[in-house]
């Protein structure tokens, strides 16, 4: 049977199961758009501008174990996405992006909103196509596909020019596709898994350390028997959060620049570190020259070869998904005899516990201005702990992370790779609609709100009661933090003057609106907000202005170089 | 450390680019990069000259195997290997130069492909640092023109590159 173009893309998604489509519709894909009309399978969702769409499609991901699809038009549909696709190209995230492209006899002439689209999103995809022959194009899709969610997952965009899509073949979609030229190594090498099991059964002073790439590989349930079996501390990085409860005892709380001061020390002093889908990036491990140390031995688990030894050598390497490694650990931990020098170990916690003791979260309450640690406190509460909370980037982001304690994964949706300001309500609408009837919070603050705000419309189109809880300190408040820790408080360009009224833009949007000033008021309105189902409430919470995120590593330093709120 | 890579890549639209795109967006160096289907039209084979620390050769390497279209990469520098490089070199062949290119031409086992009244085209084929060799040892005023293809590689013996 010969279909257009067209009908074939829309075939595909509905093979692959597609539930949303997030997009905006425009020349170069009126095509797509009109058998999009023409069915009822896939759901398209009207954003307001492209960013939004793919972000959307990203927080779909990242919140379920589905695959989100976004569809732009030609030239600034796509430049319009880049920055979408760049976040979740940074942080491993599935998705396919379909593109409309000029017709092919018109690329390269600089024709009306032609881009280089394959040329542009080259550097932040995992890969992409530019089909340019309507009968490659089914396989071309299922390509698509498997590449996004195979491997270290990441988004696949498919460029089809408008010719293509009108342009007819037979019907075909194959079930499986492989190809000679991707095949990732995806089982962990036996041997390695044996060698680290008997390493970290031999430590004295063990340490596990986890990232986004439990979270992404459905890992959590395994990586916290593992750790639970062992008794040994397991910190995360901002992205693994979730992976393994974060109110379970023997979680230290996260690493990093802005982690606690014990998750950070015991980093530096362990002698075995596991590290499980995790890249030891900057932001994690500070400078690498200080956080060597040559009698610790490093253990890595990750599905990406080149996140091995990139930034700090290993001994272990094991390239697999992690899930299945940690599985086998399980196994091999399971059956090998009880460790013996259990009183190191112990005498490690002991050494643990004492830097716990500094309380590093710890901060000043105060009964005239809103501490916006205690709304994310209070929020906590509130929901329970059980809430989809997507944050856009910066300070707000950071509390979010240190004091919502995510025990499942999935929870904690952020752009921590690319640092996306605009991320948090589009990610939410995708993540309210994968998630109908959970509750979604969107923690952000009045800087980065802003560079997104037009997704309300969107919102109240769709029906999404996502909890807005915007941390207003007028300032761009990382920003404004690193000018005040290095810049001698020339506060540049980081006061946001005129800010809109908060509360009657979301009434202008359809949605309610709440303007919180005294730290009395903070949980009833959160109450008031939870309670209404069915509403997008958008509380606008006026905080301290010169509230600090601590602890904190200064950019190049070390792990342990930690400035502590009580030493300012 | 100089390093020859060899790359069995998919003979497709972009290939290239997302090769040399790696190497700008990562820093890494490319002293010379030849490309050309094989017998297999469907593939090409690539040879990248570069340089770098032996961590930086394998995070290379590593990068290039995660491009989809990389079927497969040698490090040639790793065991024993052939290296070629043609260079076309136009070169003033009047008075007493006459003689004296065609001496050294004879010398490096070249040859004479064009000839006018004034000039000489000349054929080398040889490693990199044969081509540099002849190049200093003529005189730098008499070079009209130069041209190379940059390092093809190949492994010695029983050493296959193919999947």
């Amino acid at each position: 049977m010969a279909l257009t173009g067209a009908e074939i893309l829309i075939r595909c998604l509905q093979e692959e199961g597609v539930e949303y489509v997030f997009g905006y519709p425009g020349g170069a894909v009126l095509n797509l758009y009109d058998e999009l009309f023409k069915q009822t399978r896939i759901k398209h969702v009207l954003v307001r501008h492209e960013q939004g769409a793919v972000h959307a499609a990203d927080g779909y991901s990242r919140s379920s174990q589905k695959i989100g699809v976004a569809m732009v038009t030609s030239g600034p549909g796509v430049t319009n996405a880049v920055t979408g696709i760049a976040t979740a190209y940074m942080d491993s995230v599935p998705m396919v992006i379909v593109t409309g492209q000029v017709p092919t006899s018109a690329i390269g002439q600089d024709a009306f909103q032609e881009c280089d689209t394959v040329g542009i999103t080259r550097p932040c995809v995992k890969h992409n196509f530019l089909v340019k022959d309507v009968a490659n194009l089914a396989l071309t899709v299922k390509k698509a596909f498997y590449l996004a969610t195979t491997g270290r997952p990441g988004p696949v965009l498919v460029d089809i020019p408008k010719d293509v899509s009108q342009a007819t073949a037979e019907w075909s979609y194959p079930k499986a596709v492989t190809m000679r030229s991707y095949n990732p190594v995806t089982r962990g090498h036996a041997g390695q898994i044996k060698k680290a099991v008997q390493l970290l059964l031999e430590a004295k002073r063990p340490m596990i350390y986890t990232g986004g790439g439990v979270v992404l590989n459905d890992a959590a349930e395994s990586l916290t028997r593992l750790v639970r079996l062992l008794g040994y501390p397991c910190t995360s990085t901002l992205m693994g959060l979730g992976g393994f409860p974060g109110t379970d005892p023997q979680f230290t709380g996260m690493l990093g620049m802005h982690g606690t001061y014990e998750s950070n020390m015991a980093m530096q002093h362990c002698d075995v570190l596991l590290a499980v889908g995790a890249r030891f990036d900057d932001r994690v491990i500070g400078n690498p020259a200080h956080f060597y140390r040559a009698d610790r031995k490093i253990i890595h688990i990750d599905i990406d070869p080149s996140s091995i030894s990139k930034r700090v050598k290993v001994d272990v390497p094991i390239v697999g998904y992690v899930r299945d490694v940690l599985d086998e650990m399980v196994k091999l931990v399971e059956s090998s005899p009880p460790r013996a020098g259990a009183a190191e170990v112990k005498a490690w916690w002991t050494e643990i516990k004492a830097w716990q003791a500094k309380d590093c979260l710890r901060y000043d309450h105060s009964k005239t201005v809103i501490k916006p640690q205690h709304v994310v406190e209070k929020l906590y509460e509130i929901t329970g702990g059980d809430a989809f909370v997507t944050s856009d980037v910066g300070q707000h982001q950071m509390w979010v992370a240190q004091y919502y304690r995510f025990d499942k994964p999935r929870r904690w949706i952020n752009s921590g790779g690319l640092g996306t300001m605009g991320f948090g309500l589009p990610a939410a609408m995708g993540v309210q609609l994968v998630n109908p009837g959970a509750t979604v919070a969107c923690v952000t603050g009045e800087a980065s709100i802003q560079m997104c705000i037009q997704e309300l419309s969107t919102c109240k189109q769709y029906h999404l009661p996502i909890k807005i809880v915007n941390l207003n300190n007028r300032y761009m408040g990382m920003v404004r933090q690193w000018q005040e820790f290095f810049y001698g408080n020339r506060y540049a360009e980081s006061y946001m003057d005129a800010l809109p009224d908060f509360v009657k833009l979301a009434e202008a949007y359809g949605h309610v609106g709440l303007k919180v000033e005294r730290p009395g008021d903070v949980e009833g309105a959160l109450r008031e907000a939870f309670a209404q189902k069915e509403r997008l409430v958008f509380l606008d919470f006026i905080t301290d202005q010169t509230e600090n995120v601590f602890p904190m590593v200064p950019g190049g330093k070390g792990l342990t170089e930690m400035i502590l709120a009580e030493e300012l | 450390m100089r390093h020859i890579l060899s790359i069995l890549v998919e003979n497709e639209a972009g290939a290239l680019s997302r090769i040399s795109g790696l190497f700008s967006a990562r820093g890494y160096n490319i002293e010379s990069l030849t490309v050309a289907p094989t017998e297999d039209p469907t593939m090409s084979r690539m040879t990248i000259v570069t340089s770098g620390s032996d961590d930086v050769i394998e995070q290379i390497t590593k990068q290039l195997n995660k491009l989809v279209e990389v079927v497969k990469v040698v490090d040639l520098t790793d065991g024993d290997h052939i290296e070629r490089e043609l260079m076309l070199v136009k070169v003033r062949a009047a008075g007493k130069d006459r003689d004296e290119m065609k001496r050294l031409t004879d010398i490096f086992r070249g040859r004479i492909l064009d000839v006018t009244d004034k000039s000489y085209t000349i054929e080398l084929t040889g490693t990199g640092a044969k081509l540099d060799a002849f190049l200093q040892a003529i005189e730098p005023g008499v070079i009209l023109e130069t041209v190379r293809t940059g390092a093809s590689g190949i492994g010695r013996g029983e050493r296959i590159l193919r999947i």
